[in-house]
């Protein structure tokens, strides 16, 4: 029981302190994303036995039950949990840069490069792999820097803070420029690589073993670090860039470094499993409406909520019509889509 | 001098708008009004000022440095922004909107501590704001909205306190509240306060000294009763206006009668 004394200034309304709300947004989120990262693999088309899968007596070859859960679903499941918070927070950081809530991490162009790059390596795919990560993956790579590219040297001048209409308007242009040249290569193509871009379009966490997640790992671990650097100040440059300049922050620095690890992360989720749609903007604002807009704290529940979400759509894409899957690009637009349009609705 | 604007130009790219070598000095603890028609180059100054816009020439000296080589970080300690309208695209809370002021006092990772609360409160309760603590910023009215854009910028605890047209958007009452709240500001913390604005009876009332400026150029510069006359109105705005002293306000009115001939 409190006891309320007027003399003193109540301060039983007023909200819980920063560091206890940091603290338990990450307990609570990080604690579903592991949960569903750790439950996820024991779901599937097929039912596997958790003690027979770590069962060291039989031999790897000979144990199916292990080989479904290491192979199969493990890699999948932490490939959909790095995708999954890349493009969340990618989401909630454009979202910050372009102070625009309506903004995703496929609004700068960054997906259509990439699905360019993609379709001209299944096209007239050579055989050029670098490590671990084979021709589409990494032309799908090249695709998506090299769009990121194009858009934020339109946007920016040196010494200058960026322009966030023109990269906006940039984002969206090279888009439909992207997406036209993706037609007319589709439609120069023949029936059997046009099948595979439209299967790789839909987005696919079934990458076959954990050497493309290693292959992008530096990448998404460099866009998280920088995510780190920014909440504070992307609650100021949300609020307008003059302001945030007079309250203490690098403008252009930081939107420099927005952009950068946007798109990196875009990029590094985008070849690992294709462009999964609406993750970017889903999950940034149905996690707003849970923790408040503040971005030190909404960025990581974002990430980790992002992770969870995406894992479980795609165990969703696995299960709901066994044994035939569906793309779990798919199943993120049949949720994301009638979401996006009551928001919409609702903004209006 | 403690913010003095040394033959500073400026020139916006695309526009025929310019600033010309303007020379204007701003006295510690002093309460300044910046007078001039649309477009005359009001905001500009108080960008430079604040260090938002940098001179193509001259300088803007704060405290003796050159404005140019002191870091926005060090800089947003000692002077602080009220934009004439601020439109967050999120929905914060009048509390993060106020906290957000302690963004130069702390560390790259540092969160808020219990000082800082103290001070956002100590903010809220100077500008009358503190029972809209817990408020969505979006929701409130123009004056309540000005009045926690003002507590977050005493948050930063400023020795300088620029405002854009703070009481364009306000009524009458709001008007008044907020000229008041900015007299005990400059009274009682000693905060060096610029304000633009087009309130010329508010000038009056509030300023200690003016600045009256027209198409890009200092016109005159001076105590507020020497400035504000009927013949410096009519240079500036090309109006025929009456000013007398006010013997129930205390200080100089202005009625504007029509446009000079």
């Amino acid at each position: 029981m409190t006891v309320s004394q007027s003399a003193i200034p109540r301060v039983d309304a007023a909200p819980r302190p920063i560091r206890a709300r940091l603290a338990m947004t990450v307990l609570s989120y990080g604690g579903l994303a592991v949960t569903t990262c750790l439950l996820a693999p024991l779901v599937g088309s097929t039912s596997i036995s958790l003690s027979r899968a770590f069962d060291r007596s039989i031999p790897f070859a000979d144990n199916i039950d292990a080989q479904i859960f290491f192979v199969a679903r493990l890699p999948r499941v932490l490939a959909g949990a790095l995708v999954g918070a890349a493009l969340a927070s990618a989401g909630v950081v454009l979202q910050a840069l372009l102070r625009n809530p309506l903004a995703t991490p496929f609004t700068l162009g960054v997906s259509a490069g990439a699905a360019l790059g993609a379709m001209l390596a299944i096209s007239f795919g050579t055989a050029v792999a670098l490590g671990p990560l084979s021709p589409v993956p990494l032309a799908s790579l090249a695709g998506a820097s090299l769009a990121a590219a194009i858009v934020y040297a339109l946007a920016t001048k040196p010494g200058r803070p960026m322009s966030t209409s023109v990269l906006l308007l940039a984002g969206v242009t090279l888009n439909s420029f992207f997406s036209a040249l993706i037609l007319f290569v589709q439609y120069m193509a023949d029936f059997a690589e046009v099948y595979r871009t439209v299967r790789w379009l839909m987005g696919d966490l079934d990458i076959g073993g954990l050497a493309p997640i290693a292959a992008v790992l530096p990448l998404v671990v460099t866009a998280f670090a920088i995510f780190a650097m920014l909440p504070s100040s992307l609650n100021l440059l949300s609020v307008g860039a003059d302001i945030a300049a007079t309250r203490g922050v690098d403008v252009a620095r930081t939107q420099r470094l927005a952009f950068l690890s946007a798109a990196l992360a875009t990029s590094a989720a985008v070849a690992l499993a294709g462009p999964i749609g609406f993750i970017g903007i889903v999950v940034p604002h149905l996690v707003r409406l849970m923790t408040g807009v503040d971005h030190r704290i909404a960025l990581p529940a974002s990430a980790l909520f992002g992770a969870a979400f995406l894992v479980a759509c795609d165990l969703v894409a696995r299960t709901v019509l066994a044994p035939v899957e569906v793309p779990v690009g798919i199943v993120t637009a049949m949720i994301g889509g009638p979401f996006f349009l009551w928001l919409l609705v609702r903004k209006a | 001098m403690f913010l003095h604007l040394q033959q500073t130009s400026f020139q916006y790219e695309g526009r025929s708008f310019s600033l010309q070598g303007v020379t204007l000095a701003v006295e510690r603890g002093s309460l300044t009004g910046l007078l001039g028609p649309n477009g005359c180059g009001k905001t500009t100054l108080l960008k430079l000022m604040a260090g938002v816009l940098h001179p193509h020439g001259g300088t803007v000296v704060f405290d003796g440095r050159s404005i140019a080589t002191i870091s926005r970080r060090e800089l947003a300690r000692h002077l602080a922004v009220v934009p004439q309208e601020t439109h967050p695209a999120f929905d914060y809370t009048v509390l993060e909107m106020v906290l957000m002021g302690r963004h130069p006092h702390l560390g790259a990772f540092q969160l808020e501590g219990p000082d800082d609360l103290a001070i956002a409160y100590d903010a809220l309760a100077a500008t009358g704001t503190a029972h809209l603590a817990a408020r969505s910023y979006m929701s409130l009215s123009g004056g309540e909205k000005q009045r926690v854009v003002i507590a977050s910028a005493l948050a930063q605890q400023p020795d300088v306190l620029l405002l854009d047209e703070p009481t364009a958007s306000l009524d009458l009452a709001y008007q008044l509240e907020v000229a008041a709240l900015l007299a005990r500001l400059n009274r009682e913390r000693g905060v060096t306060i610029v304000l633009a604005t087009h309130d010329l009876n508010l000038a009056a009332s509030l300023c200690h000294s003016l600045v009256l400026v027209r198409a890009g150029r200092v016109l005159a510069e001076g105590a507020t009763r020497d400035v504000l006359t009927g013949a410096m109105i009519r240079q500036l705005y090309d109006v025929e206006a009456d000013v007398r002293f006010h013997e129930a306000s205390g200080h100089l009115t202005v009625v504007p009668i029509g446009r000079a001939q």
